[in-house]
């Protein structure tokens, strides 16, 4: 996956936040929508789009979209 | 007067996913009252240590996959005559409703659920189990007393073993048979290692119990042997819930 595939699979794990919102560089945790349940949102899209396990830890350290993109390509 | 009716001296019980976790917290705890083990674990190596602890020569181990249904079939061959079952083997997996598909499903209910009912089915069907014998099923406050999000599927898959329990208890009462299930909030264990949730998240959540803190693999095991044990032979198709006060709130 790209990383605008992945930036588009992110947005969608967003009910109210307008995808336009979202690009490569967005500071996610400042989202007004960002809570727990779409954290464990994008952990389970990762792991059934990408076969990668994350921990609420692991989202919490990442700042951007692109930042939690590479962490995930690395591991 | 029975000076200890929590006794299981004399008794011969069978403890699924026995390696670790709650499953051998209850083992080591039967083995104390004085009973004799029957031991299942995927793990062999996990199951050996549990015997290691309990250190008794007559403790069975049978590292045996409950999923693979004609291993079942061919374990319970191999068994003594039961006075317990403590049908405990399980999986945890935190999934929110949006990403439950079919093979997520099948997988957990195969180890939550289909497991322990195979197991029983067979346990009656080749007369495994002793007059006035005590089954124990691990259920979850999840899902029966509670709804925990990403565990949709974990507490359908432990919500229908109280479904199984209701009709298995009338179906072996007349034999003396009990069959009860045991609910616990979250415990301590490696199922709890190994979530998503990381360590200061998990701290959080302990303090949304009452009693301030998750519950302990011990803790659990004591009220698995106060069901297989003789102290509760008027006790059939009940739900004892062990949470730490969590659904009380």
């Amino acid at each position: 996956m790209e990383l605008e595939d992945f930036v588009v699979e992110f947005a969608d794990q967003f009910d109210e936040t307008d995808p336009s919102e979202i690009d490569a560089e967005t500071a996610f945790h400042d989202l007004d929508e960002w809570s727990s349940l779409i954290a464990l949102s994008v952990m389970n899209m990762v792991e059934k789009k990408l076969g990668k396990q994350l921990n609420f830890k692991e989202m919490k350290a990442m700042v951007t979209v692109r930042q939690l993109f590479e962490y995930i390509q690395s591991k | 007067m029975n000076a200890n009716p929590f006794s299981l001296e004399r008794k011969t019980i069978l403890i699924t996913g026995a390696g670790s976790g709650i499953g051998r917290a209850t083992a080591l705890q039967c083995s104390a009252m004085g009973a004799r083990l029957v031991l299942v674990s995927l793990h062999g190596d996990k199951l050996s240590r549990t015997a290691e602890l309990i250190g008794r020569d007559d403790t069975e181990c049978y590292p045996v996959d409950l999923s693979d249904y004609d291993r079942l079939c061919g374990l319970v061959g191999k068994l003594p005559e039961l006075d317990g079952v403590f049908s405990n083997a399980g999986i945890v997996k935190s999934l929110l409703a949006k990403f439950s598909e079919k093979n997520d499903m099948e997988q957990i209910f195969q180890v939550n659920t289909f497991s322990h009912i195979n197991l029983v089915q067979q346990l009656i069907a080749q007369k495994k189990l002793k007059r006035g014998a005590s089954i124990v099923f691990t259920s979850s406050m999840s899902g029966v007393f509670a709804g925990l999000t990403g565990g949709s599927l974990y507490g359908a898959t432990k919500a229908a073993l109280v479904g199984y329990t209701k009709a298995l208890a009338l179906e072996l009462a007349p034999r003396g048979i009990r069959v009860n299930t045991l609910h616990p909030g979250m415990i301590e264990t490696n199922l709890t290692d190994n979530t998503a949730l990381s360590r200061d998240v998990l701290d959080e959540d302990a303090r949304n119990y009452p009693l301030g803190r998750y519950g302990k693999p011990e803790e659990v095991a004591c009220a698995a042997v106060y069901l297989l044990s003789d102290a509760t032979a008027w006790m059939t198709g009940t739900k004892l819930l062990i949470d730490g006060g969590y659904s009380v709130k």
